[in-house]
């Protein structure tokens, strides 16, 4: 069953309560044919764990990245991926969009 | 996130408010606005727009740049009948996200055994709606055949908010429900509310294939006017 962005809330909730770092991904822009609409949300912790997709795949290996730095040093990021980008041939998005995702601690 | 802000978050929805998070992204400062709070925020027209498109997204304002988390309560379809059609639509209901509740008094029907995996309630509908809540994210399908089961919950759905009344029967079935459903007092605006027969017109035969035209005209009654919104 795929998770719902309210049991992806609960549970970085209930992460964070058990002790665990924790870091909340979400999508805030698309542009073209993005796989996961705005407000879609991962979630992270310290031990690379996740839950959610902000692209069904495509980049989700960048932000558990990225996320992992976040939780180290608690500085809201904002990661934007695409075609363009000049990784793409590793993390882009292959159906040709672009998104842009916001990564925060839960603190 | 400060783990207060994401936990009342999480408190609203259990509750089935709707409620946005505010984030300014060149700060990360943020806030919880309460669907009963929003007239009195700084930014009220637009997160009460952001609000009736259930969606969430960003938003310029004076050069600042804010992203809208907005957060409607989960969608449930009260299911009145727990017959065949009932028993597909339970399974599939769940895959797009959709919380059903069985109900039928006939203590036969209404068993567990013949709902595993969805809450089920052994009474009538007059008696169980009003403690279930029939808000204006809940959906009313009533599909027992049987007017004294079907018409307390048609009654109890028209009297409520909810997006979606739909019920079975044929054109004539239907004629002599209206007729019921007048001399009760409801309007022609009331009745227009109510789908029936039941389901998008895919010429479904099975249980399931009825099931699955409920279901689709349940999303698009739930996400076609804030399409058009859009």
């Amino acid at each position: 069953m795929v998770s719902t962005e309210t049991d992806i809330l609960r549970a970085a909730e209930e992460w964070r309560r058990a002790g665990r770092g924790v870091a909340l991904a979400t999508v805030i822009e698309t542009w073209g044919s993005a796989p996961r609409p705005v407000g879609s949300h991962l979630i992270i912790d310290e031990d690379t764990n996740f839950l959610g997709s902000v692209s069904g795949g495509c980049v989700e290996g960048a932000v558990i990245t990225e996320a992992l730095d976040v939780i180290a040093d608690g500085k809201p990021r904002m990661l934007e991926f695409g075609v363009a980008d000049e990784t793409a041939w590793q993390v882009g998005l292959s159906c040709g969009g672009r998104i842009r995702v916001y990564v925060e601690r839960v603190e | 996130m400060r783990l207060g802000l994401l936990s009342d978050l999480n408190a609203e929805r259990a509750a089935r408010r709707a409620a946005i998070l505010v984030t300014e992204l060149a700060s990360g400062e943020q806030r919880l606005v309460r669907e009963g709070d929003i007239g009195q925020d700084p930014l009220a027209a637009e997160l009460q727009e952001a609000l009736r498109r259930g969606k969430s997204g960003l938003l310029e304002q004076n050069g600042r740049q804010f992203f809208l988390t907005v957060q409607a309560p989960p969608v449930r379809v009260a299911v009145i009948g727990a017959v065949h059609i009932s028993q597909a639509l339970a399974p599939m209901a769940k895959g797009v996200d959709l919380d059903v509740t069985i109900i039928d008094p006939r203590t036969a029907f209404a068993t567990p055994e013949r709902f595993p995996d969805v809450p089920v309630l052994a009474e009538w509908p007059d008696a169980a709606l009003p403690d279930y809540g029939l808000d204006r994210y809940t959906a009313t399908v009533a599909l027992t055949h049987d007017p004294k089961i079907d018409d307390p919950a048609l009654i109890a759905a028209l009297r409520s908010p909810c997006f979606y009344i739909g019920t079975l029967g044929s054109r004539k079935t239907h004629e002599r429900r209206v007729q019921r459903l007048l001399s009760a007092g409801f309007g022609e605006a009331d009745l227009a509310r109510i789908h029936a027969p039941i389901g998008l017109d895919i010429g479904a035969v099975s249980p399931a294939e009825i099931a699955v035209s409920i279901l689709a005209e349940i999303i698009a009654a739930l996400r076609q006017d804030r399409r058009r919104a859009a």
